[in-house]
């Protein structure tokens, strides 16, 4: 069979005319991932069982003739972070290694509803905590493109596992870039719906303001099927909607008014990268759009507001791990607590010190000092109040163009352990992706070409980023299905 | 620079115990976070006005407060998470025992 995977549309065609049998493209996934996966690192848990069984109920309703949806027998990845009823939800850490889930995410029980056959659990940072995977506490993932370098994160195996063919498609989430950044490093389309968008059930909650649920695809087409298919108001999410009090916008591509952020290109961009990103408003010029530079001032104000606001909602979110109901429980004592705590706390500390990895350590200390009193209001609120700001720029910059066109991250995948002992440095990799996160806007990343690296001479790819209003996301697709089909970017694949 | 003392002032309201090095490697990372993230004292807002904590357009959901059961296939999914249980009850430490 194949060794790279079809489009989406293709596996329904496929099926439709039996060129293959929907248990032929399931069994095909697990092998690839039994035969690739050790090089990658994608998988933490393959669902071999459920992923047959499903297959053959799409195979029986084939047979029968019936009607299949969009999604009916694609192979499709879920990270870590969100629930697949009766599997594991790890979310890359120690403390949840003997959790099993007990319900579905809302986004996993409509990926099934369509018969969507789900592959496995893929790895991820700690808690969605990192830029680069490496925070995962069971084991790295290998960049596709270039071994030696990261796959970017935090949603990094379900990145790498729609770069090595490992699945047509893969959920991941997105909270400062952990879609669109992996997206990127990896040469796959990433979307960050915008904030509500998508239903937050069922996911393992980082910072809650913030989070959203999204698709990894090949293509922009795939990445709004997977969107449509998961996308909606939820009873179980109060903060899920489908922004329908919002008037809808034009996305006939000659009417999109295209916008270049002038802050995206200051200083601290590798060069050839910059030089994709310029490449690629070139070719979106020749559409017939209109291109003009607009100014988001606060720009620069935005991992700052970030890294404030995230941790706090980390502290208050990670409190609920403590190993009394689920999860790692009196493991281990390595770290005898001497003190008058009460025997309850003394379990609490040592579940949560023997389940914690230093970054969501460092994470929940940080959101603990900044929430404390005498430190909320320089922080906490000003922050917030910043984030207003963060806001106001892109509703201001949106009267006058429909997409923000900017770099996805200032520099391609770095090589494993390159950010050293200094989280900053990590933290700088969120630099373009986390406004839209604060100002819950949509955004997708999509390949825009390719930089060369030593010592492997790797081709590493490039992320080209583009932002619109809220709910809005139809304009992301309209700008994202002709840029792919000016270039070749996004039809290549790396050799596994 | 945060001092260890507040370091592990910090750890003690995590309910995460530090060893010796951590709180060295802890106090100085916290701290260069903390610079950094400084900068938002340059944005020239009004704190108290201009704080909003919820950014979308979402509108206000109500329902009425009622209890609405899981099916019992998740109530014993839940169940069997239990660390330590007696029959159906989570068991835990007792609060007050030393």
């Amino acid at each position: 069979m194949m060794n790279t995977f079809p489009t989406i549309a293709e596996i329904a065609a496929g099926l439709h005319t039996k060129q293959y049998s929907c248990t032929e493209i399931t069994r095909h996934s697990l092998d690839r991932i039994r035969s690739q996966d050790a090089a990658i690192g994608a998988y933490l848990h393959v669902m071999e069982e459920d992923a047959l069984a499903t297959a053959s109920r799409v195979d029986d309703a084939i047979a029968r003739g019936e009607d299949l949806a969009p999604l009916a027998g694609v192979p499709i990845a879920v990270k870590d972070t969100i629930l697949v009823a009766d599997h594991p939800a790890t979310a890359g850490s120690k403390i949840l290694e003997p959790y099993v889930a007990a319900y579905d995410a809302t986004a996993v029980a409509r990926l099934k509803a369509q018969d969507a056959v789900l592959l496995g659990k893929t790895n991820c940072d700690e808690f969605a905590m990192g830029s680069s995977n490496e925070t995962s506490a069971y084991k790295p993932v290998h960049n596709p493109w270039d071994r030696d370098r990261v796959p970017g994160g935090s949603s990094g195996g379900s990145a790498a596992a729609v770069a090595a063919d490992l699945c047509v498609a893969a959920l991941g989430s997105d909270t400062g870039g952990s879609i669109r950044q992996p997206a990127g490093f990896c040469g796959v389309v990433g979307l960050k719906p915008t904030y509500g968008a998508v239903s937050r059930y069922g996911l393992i909650a980082m910072a809650s303001s913030f989070d959203v649920i999204g698709p990894f695809t090949r293509s922009a087409a795939d990445a709004r099927t997977v969107f449509e298919a998961i996308r909606g108001r939820d009873p179980r999410d109060a903060t899920s909607g489908d922004g329908r009090n919002l008037k809808s916008q034009a996305s006939n591509l000659k009417d999109l008014r295209i916008g270049i952020p002038k802050e995206y290109f200051g200083g601290g961009i590798d060069p050839d990268v910059e030089a994709c990103v310029r490449n690629a408003i070139r070719v979106i010029e020749g559409f017939g759009c209109s291109v003009r530079e607009v100014s988001l001032p606060n720009t620069s104000y935005g991992l700052a507001v970030y890294y404030v606001l995230m941790p706090c909602e980390v502290s208050a979110n990670l409190a609920r791990f403590d190993g009394i109901r689920y999860g790692l429980s009196e493991a281990d004592s390595r770290q005898p607590i001497a003190d008058s705590r009460s025997a309850l706390e003394k379990v609490y500390v040592s579940n949560r010190t023997a389940g914690f990895g230093p970054e969501v350590r460092r994470r929940i200390m940080l959101g603990t000092y900044a929430l404390s009193k005498g430190y909320a209001d320089q922080y906490y609120t000003r922050a917030l109040a910043v984030r207003n700001r963060i806001k106001r720029d892109f509703e201001a910059a949106f009267r006058d163009v429909d997409v923000l066109v900017t770099p996805t991250s200032p520099t391609p995948a770095w090589p494993f352990g390159a950010t050293g002992d200094d989280p900053l440095a990590m933290y700088l990799a969120d630099v373009f992706t986390v406004s839209a996160n604060v100002a819950g806007i949509p955004a997708l990343s999509l390949p825009c070409g390719f930089v060369e690296r030593p010592p492997n001479h790797s081709r590493l790819p490039v992320g080209l980023q583009f932002m619109s209003r809220w709910f809005d996301e139809d304009a992301l697709f309209a700008l994202g299905v002709a840029y792919e089909q000016a270039t070749e970017w996004h039809g290549e694949h790396p050799v596994v | 620079m945060l001092s260890r003392e507040e370091v592990l002032h910090l750890a003690t309201l995590s309910r995460i115990a530090l060893s010796d090095d951590e709180v060295d490697r802890f106090a100085s990372q916290l701290s260069s976070v903390l610079e950094y993230v400084g900068k938002i004292r340059e944005v020239d807002v009004d704190v108290q006005r201009e704080a909003v904590a919820n950014i979308t357009m979402l509108e206000n959901v109500m329902r009425e407060d009622e209890i609405r059961a899981c099916t019992e296939e998740e109530r014993q999914r839940i169940v069997q998470q239990f660390p330590m249980r007696e029959g159906d009850l989570l068991k835990t430490r007792g609060v007050f025992d030393a």
